[in-house]
């Protein structure tokens, strides 16, 4: 196994009702960073620790952590044939209530909800039938995994690179999709290369990643300024001269 | 040299199969042929994973008392919920008129003994086993389905064993023919009791006649001690289809030779199996698709599941003959392995003569997928039960072409509890 050392030492803080922008050149760590968090097996974390709603979140499993309300939006949603998004999701929801000690839903509640929350992405049920992802199209994955989003009604959101390989007006849907989810209780981290998607998804604070560090951070305007001025000027800021 | 090693380990049985053979001319014959084939050892090709003989030894057989069963026959007859269907029942390898269940209408079906119906089994007299099997046989039916005819049950054969007092030595015949126009479901099972071993073979051959439908679900799940050789041999005739769905879930070794050969046009084929191994069970499907004609089409499809110390066996041959043009044969076969001591042994084998065909294989054998694992436990839902939807999943696929709708439910059930599906 190749190891390597990829984040050097990340501080951030997000606090609910805030939504933060991650951003930085390709190989930075900022989909590392996501994966981290989501509690993907393939990475260590040498040092540090990571609390969520006072909880050392690095000893949980990831589905504890979904069920403590973190939510990743995959960057490449996977293909499961032969298991629907609807079995699915009503496995999912009922796990993580009965973690939280509450009822599992019944097949019409359930439905309800699916409903409901279909609308907010304008994601057909006709999809949520069939294998998940399985066939679908960029746009489609992206659509579901807000859907899913929407469903579990997460804490804490990582999305991960969610713009890529979207048209405009998917792009739109999901950002909307987002948005229409924000509340005071909840926190979004939104994980991008480029400026485009924090036209939909305005962050209070962009961050800049490097080599695996946060080197600059600042108010949504640090987004448009890296969009005109691309990374290089970050790149020497944070080299020692 | 090494026929002569397989000799010797036939001798301990010689005794019993010439008592079995007696002064009956096919019987004696088939032993003639046996005793210079020899019983399969390690080097033999068809063998090689599967030691059929070995594993009757060790699961505590004793071979000179081969087609003898003790007299013990207490068995229950198991019930598929739903099921309406005509019960065969054959008890430590005799048919038992009793406990079988048998009021099909004579235009529909005919059912006779074997031994006095005209047809005795002439095809696969090569494998060991089933001239081990026409030496022994113990008991036999034949199942006649006249032109025209729809079943309009499904048949359903259940081998019964009772190994409570002592070994069983069960080995029976089938014969099926489907005649033109004719259809019918069959369904088979075995279902052991009692600890002690249990060797099955079981010699079928089922000829399709022409744009006849013909219908097959195995179940293997016997808790039984059972070491069983099955010969299926289907013959299809001209615009004829036939479907298969074999499910191996126990027994200390399964060997099924299912073999195909498909002698007329436009004809359709559908192989399906699965098999999901735990402990030390062997299961080896051994198939022969063979196109002889043009313009047909066939499509296997087996998977399997291992887990334990358990090993799975595929070997899949499709032969395509110089006449047989405008075929299209299709294979796959694709195995999880979910422990470090299961093994998989895959070999697809095609052999095509014919120039304008669309032929495709592929085996597979693996873990599951990490990133599959990933993506469900980071929506909240447990381990074990991603585990259990992934495998689920992956199995589920063979199984639901299966038309009837009780038997599906039933396999459905076998697989879900066997995969420990809690969603």
């Amino acid at each position: 196994m190749d190891e390597k050392q990829i984040l050097n030492g990340i501080n951030l803080q997000v606090k609910a009702g805030e939504v933060h922008a991650i951003m930085g050149p390709n190989g930075s760590g900022k989909s590392t960073l996501a994966s981290v968090l989501s509690g993907r097996e393939e990475y260590e974390v040498t040092e540090g620790e990571v609390l969520f709603q006072g909880k050392d979140l690095l000893a949980l499993s990831p589905e504890e952590r979904a069920r403590e309300g973190i939510f990743m939006a995959f960057q490449y949603p996977v293909e499961i044939p032969g298991v629907s998004t609807i079995n699915f999701m009503k496995t999912a929801l009922n796990q993580i209530r009965e973690a939280r000690g509450q009822q599992a839903l019944d097949a019409v509640s359930f439905l309800q909800l699916m409903k409901e929350k279909m609308k907010l992405v304008e994601i057909d049920q006709s999809l949520l039938s069939r294998s998940l992802n399985e066939g679908f199209s960029g746009g489609e994955k992206k659509r579901n995994e807000i859907f899913q989003m929407a469903m579990l009604e997460p804490r804490l959101a990582l999305l991960d690179e969610t713009d890529s390989g979207l048209d405009i007006d998917a792009l739109r849907i999901v950002a909307e999709g987002v948005n229409k989810l924000r509340s005071k209780n909840n926190a979004v981290v939104v994980v991008t290369h480029y400026q485009r998607l924090l036209e939909y998804i305005v962050p209070d604070v962009v961050h800049v990643l490097y080599k695996g560090r946060i080197v600059k951070s600042g108010p949504k305007e640090l987004a448009l300024e890296l969009e005109a001025k691309g990374y290089d000027w970050i790149k020497s800021e944070a080299t020692p001269a | 040299m090494a026929a002569a090693a397989m000799t010797n380990d036939l001798a301990p049985a010689l005794a019993a199969l010439q008592r079995a053979a007696g002064q009956d001319a096919p019987r004696a014959d088939a032993l003639r042929k046996l005793v210079d084939v020899g019983l399969p050892g390690a080097k033999s090709e068809e063998y090689k994973f599967t030691p059929v003989w070995r594993s009757l030894l060790r699961s505590g057989f004793e071979v000179s008392k081969l087609g003898e069963s003790n007299g013990a026959t207490q068995v229950a007859v198991p019930v598929i919920n739903q099921l309406d269907a005509h019960t065969l029942v054959f008890v430590n390898g005799k048919f038992d008129a009793v406990k079988s269940n048998w009021s099909c209408p004579a235009d529909e079906a005919v059912l006779q003994p074997l031994a006095s119906a005209p047809t005795a089994i002439k095809s696969q007299l090569k494998d060991p086993f089933a001239l081990l099997n026409a030496v022994l046989w113990t008991d036999g039916l034949m199942l006649h389905v006249p032109a025209g005819s729809q079943v309009s049950k499904p048949i359903l054969v259940l081998h019964l064993h009772d190994a409570s007092a002592g070994q069983v030595s069960a080995h029976t015949r089938l014969v099926v023919k489907v005649d033109a126009h004719a259809s019918v479901e069959l369904m088979e099972r075995s279902v052991s009791t009692g600890t002690n071993s249990v060797f099955q073979t079981l010699t079928e051959e089922i000829d399709v006649g022409e744009q006849g439908t013909f219908s097959y679900v195995k179940i293997q799940n016997d808790p039984g001690r059972v070491v069983q050789v099955n010969n299926t041999h289907i013959r299809q005739a001209e615009a004829s289809r036939v479907d298969t769905f074999t499910l191996t879930l126990s027994g200390e070794l399964v060997r099924n030779n299912l073999t195909i050969a498909i002698n007329g046009e436009k004809c359709e084929s559908h192989f399906h199996g699965l098999y999901l191994l735990d402990g030390n069970t062997l299961a080896d499907n051994h198939t022969v698709v063979d196109h002889l004609q043009p313009h047909s089409f066939s499509n296997e499809m087996y998977k399997g599941v291992m887990d334990g110390q358990s090993r799975g066996v595929f070997n899949g041959k499709i032969f395509v003959r110089p006449d047989a043009q405008k075929t299209n044969a299709f294979q796959s076969n694709r195995n999880i392995l979910l422990s470090d001591t299961a093994t998989v042994n895959t070999k697809p084998q095609l052999e095509i003569w014919a120039d304008d065909v669309k032929c495709s294989h592929g085996c597979t054998s693996g873990q599951l997928d990490e990133e599959a694992m990933f993506y469900l436990q980071s929506r909240g839902i447990a381990k074990a039960t991603a585990q259990a939807m992934l495998l689920y999943a992956f199995a589920a696929e063979t199984f639901q072409t299966v038309h009837n709708e009780a038997v599906r439910t039933f396999i459905d059930q076998l697989v879900a509890q066997r995969l420990h599906k809690d969603f």
